[in-house]
């Protein structure tokens, strides 16, 4: 499980350009929309795609991505739980 | 009553170093390809982190050059943001039609789709300074800027707005180089003199990029370079009809060939379609001082914002810098400077600046 | 407003129709473009719906007598014809008799070729000459061409989807300032695979036939469509004794500046643009008889737009409807088919039906016009809000 919240935070640097930070200053529970982390909406559709495309899981409504990506923790144990 | 408008500040991100708006070309870069990069200032002075992940090249540009513009104008939001670009977000639309041919149309991101519409740049100065004003993109080739320029300069004169911020921008993306080259718009030499090119006697042009940005007014302030007294754009012109055109927008401007010091000319060194200016320098203006500015700048879609950027120079510091001048005729004092260009036969402007 | 900008002729293309009278046919009738995708291959076609113009690109080649090895994309063959139409329709002979301009707008441009000689373009030197068509402004000089404008003030706007509605604004503003006597505004889109494929990274693609303002709306459709009106100043409308279609009383142009693609909450660049347009035209909310909605069936857009038209006009919002429903969305251009409706719909005292609509949205109580209603109409308002904050309304009216 560690394991892979260091993969997401690694794959969220890279994949939404957020050059200045490094892996260790995301917290597993920081906020990562609004006031925590500064992600918007294009971000949750850059997320989103990246559970399809690295860990198979796909969703139809992107206000599913709501809950899923509060943080790194919520991200992690959705994709424990739905990945195939 | 017809208001007239004046160019109070610019903002320039070039193949020099322009950016800085105390200097004047006093320190020349050479350059020895046939596709050249800006000179970037340190993009993290005026962009958040945060604003900054998404921006391409031509974005960070853009918004730059607008920022430089607005802090000499000393203004912090204006009625209205006019931009030209040629080309669009070139770097975007090739990540997002690449990916989709290499995915095969599958896992695709919306960053780089959204950031390759053509008015993002526009856009995003407005979300940044909360311009809640007008706001065009103008995409007309090489009449980008000057489209911007007829409409900002409308909107002045009808008194609709009372300052307006105007650019031209565009960048160099890898598979557009690639074509142009391969289609021979770009000059095939594999290395050449930039600053020998408008000798050249080849066929193509030097690729490159930039932003150049105005704050216009109906209201004189103290930074002001010059008044924009007019702008005509032309979608086509033979060059046994130059003459005349030039001829007519000098008379609705009650001028004749005399009131004209200085010409800016946008010779690229492409023997191909160079003839046009030289029309005018054997011709009407062959007393005139000429001067260029694509040995210094390059060619791209919006360069005549940067001849722009350097008519609106000349006239402000009663200068001509000597990289620019092509004969030896210089006046004794700049009033009026004439702009024109055109690319590949096409899409030629006129511009009229004079002192304020 | 000063001088009044006459609208004297009308041209276009859409799903519903090759030229302005289908398309009347097709609204009365309320007959739907929409359908599955059948010309353009993708992996999407059985996921979207698309309002697809039927004309094959060697079709429209014959149909304007281009050479064989032209450099017409799809995009400028649409817009070709829908301009000639245009200027057909108004009964311009000699188009260099007065001065004249054309202000088209687009997004896509030679994005079709593009797309499908990317890596071709590097390999083989038979398709090299659509390089040249890719940049926007190339496809308007062609249309130029097509019309027989030479020497002229000839430009292109791209705004996103207010395209063509901004093409109207600087077209009646160059009339207005006298800089020009005629202007053809309006705009081209062709479905392209990148356009396609955009919107569907923004997940705002219906599955289904689009429904606009209803509450389970699930996204939009795109579309194809050209559409352009000949602007022409009283100097002509006088001296050629021209029979006038409608007249552009008020636009305005405004930008949200809330984020890149959404609309903010509350519609504030919307609301702007329309109180805008009604003040330049001097006209009280209450003298518009009718509105064309952006009405895109995003649950962004026709929640923001929807509450914006509140704020505009109150307790008393006129009629109101979407012809997205009909055409799909069809970004750059539907600034120009929407103008073209709303002065069918003067012309006509006719009030299109929004289709589709189903459930009531819960957000607010206002209700788009679902049946074709026959009423006096003397002024018409016309939505087109886009990326990038772009918002824009054009009043159009019978009287001048």
């Amino acid at each position: 499980m560690s394991d892979l919240k260091e993969e997401l935070k690694g794959k969220i640097i890279e994949q939404l350009n957020l050059e200045d930070l490094t892996v260790t200053e995301i917290a597993d529970d920081e906020v990562l929309f609004g006031d925590g982390l500064g992600l918007d909406s294009i971000d949750a559709l850059e997320l989103i795609v990246m559970l399809d495309k690295d860990y198979g899981i796909k969703l139809a409504d992107p206000k599913e991505g709501k809950a899923i990506f509060e943080s790194v923790n919520s991200m992690a144990a959705y994709i424990e739980a739905n990945r195939k | 009553m017809m208001k007239k408008v004046y160019i109070n500040s610019v903002g320039s991100i070039s193949s020099q170093k322009t950016f800085d708006n105390d200097e004047f070309l006093n320190d020349i870069i050479n350059y020895h390809t046939t596709n050249i990069s800006v000179v970037n200032p340190n993009y993290k002075e005026y962009l958040d982190a945060g604003s900054a992940r998404r921006m391409a090249k031509g974005i960070k540009m853009g918004v730059v050059a607008s920022k430089i513009a607005m802090d000499e104008a000393g203004v912090e939001s204006v009625d209205a943001v006019i931009t030209g670009t040629g080309m669009g977000c070139v770097i975007d639309s090739e990540k997002f039609v690449s990916r989709l041919i290499d995915n095969n149309e599958e896992y695709l991101t919306p960053t780089s789709f959204i950031q390759s519409t053509h008015n993002t740049v526009g856009g995003q100065i407005a979300l940044g300074i909360q311009c809640k004003g007008y706001n065009f993109t103008y995409v007309h080739s090489s009449s980008s800027f000057e489209s911007a320029l007829i409409d900002a300069k409308l909107q002045l004169t009808l008194d609709e707005a009372s300052t307006i911020l105007v650019g031209g921008i565009d960048e160099l993306g890898p598979h557009m180089i690639q074509v142009h080259g391969l289609i021979k718009h770009i000059k095939q030499e594999k290395t050449i003199d930039n600053l020998a090119i408008l000798n050249s006697g080849t066929e193509g042009a030097v690729f490159s990029e930039g932003a150049n940005f105005f704050v216009l007014s109906n209201g004189k302030e103290n930074t002001c370079y010059a008044e924009l007294v007019d702008v005509e754009i032309l979608n086509t012109l033979s060059k046994e009809r130059l003459e005349q055109q030039v001829r007519s927008f000098l008379n609705q401007n009650k001028m004749t060939i005399n009131d004209v010091d200085v010409i800016v000319l946008g010779n690229n060194g492409d023997v191909s379609f160079d003839e046009y200016y030289s029309v005018l320098t054997n011709g009407l203006f062959k007393n005139t001082q000429h001067t260029a500015y694509k040995h210094l700048s390059g060619e791209f879609k919006t360069v005549s914002s940067f001849g722009f950027w350097l008519g609106a120079k000349m006239l402000k510091t009663q200068s001509i810098p000597q990289i620019v001048k092509l004969n030896d005729n210089a006046p004794k004092a700049i009033k009026n400077v004439l702009i024109y260009n055109q690319y590949r036969g096409e899409n030629h402007t006129f511009v009229m600046l004079r002192t304020c | 407003m000063g001088a009044s900008i006459a609208i004297t002729g009308m041209g276009m293309l859409s799903a519903i129709g090759n030229n302005v009278q289908e398309n009347y046919d097709s609204l009365v009738q309320g007959k739907t473009g929409i359908s599955k995708i059948s010309r353009l291959s993708t992996i999407h076609k059985d996921s979207i719906m698309v309002g697809e113009i039927p004309y094959t690109n060697s079709a429209m080649e014959a149909m304007l007598g281009l050479p064989k090895n032209h450099s017409f994309s799809r995009t400028s063959l649409l817009g070709s014809l829908a301009a000639k139409q245009a200027v057909a329709s108004a009964g311009i002979r000699d188009i260099s008799k007065y001065k004249t301009g054309l202000i088209s707008a687009s997004t896509v441009g030679g994005m079709d070729m593009t797309e499908q000689y990317y890596y071709d373009y590097l390999e083989n030197e038979t398709h090299r000459r659509f390089i040249k068509e890719h940049p926007l402004g190339d496809g308007t000089n062609k249309i130029a061409q097509q019309i027989g404008l030479n020497e002229s003030l000839v430009t292109t706007i791209s705004t996103a989807c207010s395209s063509a509605a901004n093409a109207i604004i600087m077209g009646s503003r160059l009339i207005k300032a006298g800089k020009l006597d005629r202007v053809i505004v309006g705009g081209t889109d062709c479905l392209s695979k990148f356009t396609i494929n955009g919107f569907k990274t923004l997940m705002i693609l219906s599955d289904t036939y689009n429904t606009p303002f209803d509450e389970n709306r699930k996204g939009l459709n795109l579309g194809e469509a050209a559409a352009y009106i000949v602007l022409e100043s009283d100097k002509i409308v006088k001296a050629e004794n021209r029979k006038v279609l409608g007249y552009v009383k008020g636009y305005g142009n405004t930008n949200d500046a809330f984020h890149q693609t959404a609309s903010s909450e509350n519609g504030d660049g919307a609301t702007a643009a329309m109180e805008k347009t009604l003040k330049v035209a001097g006209v009280n909310p209450s003298q518009v008889d009718y509105i064309n909605a952006h009405g895109t069936a995003t649950p962004n857009n026709d929640l923001s737009e929807g509450r914006a038209i509140i704020r505009v006009f109150g307790k008393k919002v006129p009629p109101f409807s979407s012809t997205k429903a009909f055409t799909g969305h069809t970004l750059a251009a539907a600034g120009g088919v929407e103008a073209i409706y709303s002065i069918l719909a003067l012309q006509n005292n006719t009030i299109f039906p929004n289709l589709n609509f189903k459930t009531q949205m819960k957000e607010f109580n206002i209700t788009p016009e679902t049946h074709l209603v026959e009423k006096e109409l003397q002024m018409v308002l016309s939505n087109s809000l886009g990326f990038g904050g772009n918002c824009t309304s054009v009043l159009f009216s019978k009287e001048p």
